[in-house]
């Protein structure tokens, strides 16, 4: 493969993939914070289902 | 069910650009004027493709939305919409640094350029507008609406080489500019793996919606006790 701008090269596929990449991180980032917060309100309901029989 | 959906996608993904990223460093030739770094072309464009096909569906998606009121509709806007994104970020960064080295400047307001940039732009704000809304049915037609006005720029980018003399290099495909057949092919054959992958994520960001929402109902239930 030619040399010349072969870093540029590396930038820009690495710049694409960091991009898509922290996408993902966001994407698994926020499915742990909605089970958490599904979990504790399921939790806090049945609690209050249970007080009120 | 959509589990296995997702993997399947991801893997074939993974595979497909596997096998390209051998193909486009390893046996491609080099083009004679602008050397290594014109393989940018081969995520620069398929990413622009993606996100600007992703930004029709989210907006083909508002249309029935708006028609039949199912929130699924609004929910398949916003994931495709927030994948479109993220690989429209990807297309601006790679063009910033094949600019760079071919134009010798990270950025020129070129039609081109900034037609992207402002689409970029609305559909981030499309995104900040869907949080500041709390109402789930309202949230969605406001958002519907404003996808649909968004949609308004797809074309313009896609056009702007055309319709504008610009500093952006003038359409290879589908227009007056050639490129050797096996760069072609390749221009193609990326374009799959970054189809998958982005369907992939669009599929995960929607059942993250729909949970989303049912966390909202439950929200709800508890206040009213």
């Amino acid at each position: 493969m030619d040399g010349r701008n072969f870093t540029y090269m590396f930038y820009g596929f690495l710049a694409a993939w960091v991009i898509l990449a922290a996408y993902v991180v966001a994407l698994v980032g926020r499915q742990r914070r909605l089970e958490r917060e599904l979990e504790n309100f399921k939790h806090l309901l049945e609690d209050r289902e249970g007080e009120r029989k | 069910m959509r589990e296995k959906v997702i993997i399947v996608l991801s893997g074939l993904a993974a595979l497909v650009l596997a096998h390209n990223l051998y193909v486009m460093l390893l046996v491609l030739p080099d083009e004679a004027a602008q050397g290594a770094i014109f393989r940018i072309i081969f995520f620069h464009v398929p990413a622009a493709w993606t996100a600007l096909l992703g930004f029709l569906a989210a907006a083909v998606a508002s249309a029935f939305y708006l028609a039949r009121k199912n929130l699924r509709y609004d929910a398949f806007a916003v994931a495709v919409t927030e994948t479109a994104l993220a690989f429209a970020a990807a297309n601006l960064a790679t063009g910033m640094i094949w600019g760079r080295i071919i134009w010798g400047i990270w950025w020129t307001w070129d039609p081109r350029l900034t037609s992207m940039l402002v689409c970029w732009l609305l559909y981030a704000g499309y995104l900040m507008l869907r949080r500041a809304v709390e109402d789930p049915t309202q949230r969605a037609r406001i958002a519907a609406v404003f996808s649909i006005f968004a949609c308004v720029d797809v074309p313009i980018v896609f056009f702007s080489i055309r319709w504008w003399r610009t500093q952006h290099p003038q359409p290879v495909v589908w227009g007056g500019g050639s490129m050797d057949p096996a760069y072609w092919n390749m221009l193609f054959a990326n374009w799959a793996p970054l189809l998958l992958l982005g369907a992939a994520l669009a599929a995960i960001r929607m059942r993250q919606e729909e949970q989303q929402r049912r966390l909202e109902a439950l929200r709800r239930q508890a206040h009213a006790w």
